[in-house]
């Protein structure tokens, strides 16, 4: 097994995992019926490609490991999400503006993918730029219209992308199954997505006329499984079916 | 016992409808990649329009019910991502069926992928064929359609994403 892949393999699928996972519980809350339909959407794109990562991890793992397993049976530390997909939805602006934040990282790290030199990740890659490209652009409308919108939605939007600010750092620090992956060529230079992502986050601020924040102290730990407190309260809502009657089946 | 060969396995295969746009078939929406066939068993391949869509194990199922039914022994449903789906492989007799059906084909070609914003496509209103017609959102009832009015007679209608 190598296990610097399946561990890249498991960033690439928890991301995608625990992210859908968040935006599902938009579900039937939503502002509007389309912008609720919008993000159920988007939760079961990010579902869909985490179930295709999951299964390449379970055959990496090997041992009888299975997408539901890897899914259901993982604790808490064992999950490589960035610690930007696991915070609370808060608001309609806090959410969009998460999305933004990590949906433009999404795409600039699905683009390099799509060349990736490891030939399933190349493939589920191809598959998933389609939807991703389409999830970036949804939400940096979001940001323009409430930045460039309200006094209210302006203040709203400012603020959520400040608090998420010190959660955008890790994006560009590879951990070492990363760095390993970026070597072979399977994985982007995390370091280098950063000039990519910048520009375009800001073009998008300044479009929704809001100020840059300031870079400060950075969040990190997703990456190796330290994770913040919010990431429990997913896993128990998540797995608590599958660990209470772990033979049942559909 | 009807004949068993890569005709007749095709010709079943032309019957298994999509589960959630039922006048579309799997053959319409080009999710067919390949068909094999020796003695008795068939494999076929195929490739999923999302990454998310919930009809796929549907399909996959509805696929083995009718080659078992038409009497193929061992059948066998392998999924490939690459080449990704698009919807330019949907086929001219399934996009009629659609618009008949009330939902707005697909405009072939790919929007720009790095584009900030995507630009809205032009769909014909399925009810009154005008083309003027507004975007509502990128969004709709299943992954591969997004809600689209017309400005004409004023009819909601589901507009099949291009991708």
């Amino acid at each position: 097994m190598n296990l610097d892949l399946k561990n890249y393999t498991l960033f690439l699928a928890d991301n995608a995992l625990i992210l859908g996972q968040r935006l599902g519980e938009w579900c039937g809350y939503g502002p509007v019926l389309e912008q609720d339909i919008a993000l159920t959407n988007i939760s079961l794109d990010h579902l869909g490609q985490s179930r295709m990562l999951l299964q390449y991890a379970a055959k990496q793992a090997g041992n009888g490991a299975t997408e539901d397993s890897l899914a259901f049976f993982r604790n808490e530390g064992e999950f490589r999400n960035l610690l930007i997909t696991e915070l609370p939805n808060n608001d309609w602006a806090f959410t969009l503006a998460r999305q933004f934040l990590f949906d433009t990282f999404n795409f600039f790290q699905y683009e390099f993918l799509m060349n990736s030199r490891d030939e399933t990740i190349q493939a589920i890659a191809r598959k998933a730029i389609k939807e991703i490209s389409y999830h970036a652009q949804f939400s940096a409308e979001w940001i323009i219209r409430m930045g460039d919108g309200t006094e209210e939605s302006h203040q709203r939007v400012q603020k959520a992308i400040n608090d998420l600010w010190m959660y955008t750092g890790e994006m560009f620090i590879a951990d070492s199954a990363s760095e390993a992956m970026t070597k072979a060529g399977v994985a982007p230079d995390y370091a280098q997505l950063a000039g990519q992502w910048k520009e375009k986050v800001n073009q998008v601020l300044e479009l929704a006329t809001l100020d840059h924040p300031e870079d400060g102290w950075m969040q990190k730990g997703g990456r190796t499984g330290n994770h913040t407190e919010h990431m429990g309260f997913i896993l128990a809502e998540m797995q608590h079916i599958p660990r209470t009657y772990p033979t049942a089946k559909w | 016992m009807s004949v068993l060969n890569l005709e007749s396995a095709n010709l079943t295969l032309e019957q298994v409808s999509d589960p959630e746009i039922p006048v579309l078939t799997i053959a319409d929406l080009g999710i067919i990649r390949n068909v094999k066939t020796e003695g008795r068993s068939v494999e076929v391949t195929i490739t999923p329009t999302y990454s998310g869509c919930p009809a796929m194990d549907t399909i996959e199922a509805d696929i083995k019910t009718a080659l078992k039914a038409a009497g193929w022994q061992e059948v066998e449903v392998l999924t490939v991502l690459n080449p990704p789906w698009t919807t330019d492989w949907m086929s001219v007799e399934g996009r009629i069926k659609l618009e008949e059906y009330g939902i707005a084909a697909p405009i072939n070609g790919t929007a720009d992928k790095r584009s900030l914003f995507g630009k809205a496509e032009e769909a014909r209103c399925p009810r009154c064929k005008s083309s003027s017609t507004q975007r509502i959102s990128q969004f709709g009832s299943t992954p591969c359609k997004a809600l689209y009015q017309c400005t004409s007679c004023l009819e909601p209608f589901d507009y099949f994403k291009c991708i």
